[in-house]
């Protein structure tokens, strides 16, 4: 029990996010309105997917001083787990979109290319392909010893020069999200009222909760397959 | 450690390579804006990059890796290829530059900041695609995996560089210093990053 008690935080934070998200009281704000509740989960998927490869990259980081396989394999699983809430912070920030940028009086699909160009959605296109690159890189080679440390040397290459793509793209090219002016992301103090905050903060933390315990049961799996395989 | 400029006919090809898609472009398009100008210029200095930058990993035989493993410390065979590579790509840029400017015309107003770029430009790719084909060449994979694993890493800085050079083709624009110093900056993190992980990739 006592190394599961932030398995129930996790569940106990979310439920709360459902709760008060659907809830709670929210600023009306115009073209925003009630879809201005999708930040409880829209912006948390981003933010849980950096955190997420973050610690792919601590882990491969470790990897590359140790050498243990086992660093390798939890690398590569938060890697795994990172594109997937990258994928669910795409689609619902597809929805939110459709209802607020979208012009309603042209077809949806030809909005499309003007919101693409949004340097908040490339930074995270790019993310989303460093990855899917590594993951590429990692099954091209049959060597587990030069795959866990090849892929390793490429996920903390990628990892730094992300970082441009996240933290420069924003602040020169013109954007739809709002809070462009000062810190991107991270200046949520001024964007959302404090009646929000209670519930975002909350919201991240469970988010990315969830997605450590979802790593961690593929990382278990991933031990007895690889068990299984050597007997 | 210098001493690759023997291989001369690889240098040739890439002139080549390069002449060749510019006269495929003059065919398609004739006199393009300045923004296409600009556009076609930087994907064409990309794919000229990825293809010297490749040659000069992935034709090394496995002996011959040896050889030098033998030979050199890690630290100092990075640099070297980087170095070499560099300033194969500053020649390439410069030539393709003529090139571009005799067949598809000269948009560029302010053409010294302009050259100034486009050597800068090229020297920061090869050295980003310099680190991954030697990331390639350890995978003994080809340049097709270099473009995938590259492309997204390079964005950002075309995405600066053509901004950069958007500037030099009008003369109101001033071509602003601080974002320079940006591109030199990740130059300077790249070296770094080379050479604190390449030794990982060397030893097997």
């Amino acid at each position: 029990m006592k190394k599961h008690w932030w398995k129930i935080l996790s569940v106990c934070l979310l439920a709360y996010t459902f709760i008060a998200g659907m809830l709670g009281p929210v600023p009306r704000l115009p073209l925003l309105q009630e879809t201005i509740r999708n930040l409880y989960f829209h912006v948390c998927m981003w933010f849980s997917m950096m955190i997420l490869f973050t610690v792919s990259v601590v882990y491969a980081i470790r990897y590359l001083r140790t050498l243990l396989p086992k660093y390798d394999r939890a690398s590569r699983l938060y890697a795994g787990t990172g594109i997937l809430f990258g994928l669910l912070g795409y689609s619902t920030g597809a929805i939110w979109a459709s209802y607020t940028w979208a012009d309603p009086n042209i077809p949806l699909l030809d909005s499309f290319s003007t919101i693409a160009r949004d340097p908040k959605l490339i930074g995270a296109a790019v993310a989303l392909l460093v990855y899917a690159a590594y993951m590429v890189l990692r099954d091209s080679i049959n060597d587990i010893d030069k795959r866990a440390r090849i892929s390793a040397v490429y996920n903390v290459f990628a990892f730094v020069l992300l970082f441009p793509a996240i933290w420069i793209l924003p602040r020169i090219l013109p954007s739809l999200h709002p809070g462009n002016e000062g810190n991107p992301a991270l200046d949520v103090k001024n964007d959302i009222s404090s009646s929000m905050r209670i519930v975002f903060y909350p919201a991240v933390l469970g988010w990315t909760l969830l997605g450590v315990w979802i790593t961690q049961l593929k990382i278990r799996l991933k031990k007895l397959e690889d068990k299984q395989f050597e007997s | 450690m210098l001493l690759e400029l023997r291989q001369q006919y690889s240098f040739y090809g890439l002139l080549l390579y390069g002449a060749s898609t510019l006269f495929l472009l003059f065919m398609a398009l004739e006199s393009p804006e300045a923004n296409v100008w600009n556009g076609l210029f930087w994907i064409t200095q990309l794919f000229i990059c990825i293809n010297a930058v490749a040659k000069a990993f992935l034709q090394e035989s496995k002996g011959r890796m040896l050889y030098y493993y033998t030979l050199h410390h890690p630290t100092s065979f990075i640099l070297a290829k980087l170095l070499y590579n560099g300033i194969l790509m500053l020649v390439m840029s410069g030539i393709s530059l003529l090139f571009f400017i005799l067949l598809m015309g000269n948009p560029v107003d302010k053409m010294g900041a302009f050259l100034g770029l486009v050597l800068l430009g090229g020297f920061s790719l090869s050295l980003v695609f310099g680190f991954l084909a030697a990331i390639a060449a350890r995978a003994q994979q080809n340049a097709a995996v270099m473009a995938i694993l590259g492309f997204p890493v390079i964005i950002p800085q075309v995405v600066l560089l053509m901004r950069l050079s958007a500037t030099a083709f009008s003369p109101l624009l001033e071509v602003p210093l601080s974002t320079v110093l940006l591109l030199l900056a990740l130059d300077a993190l790249v070296i770094l990053l080379a050479v604190i992980l390449f030794p990982f990739l060397w030893k097997d």
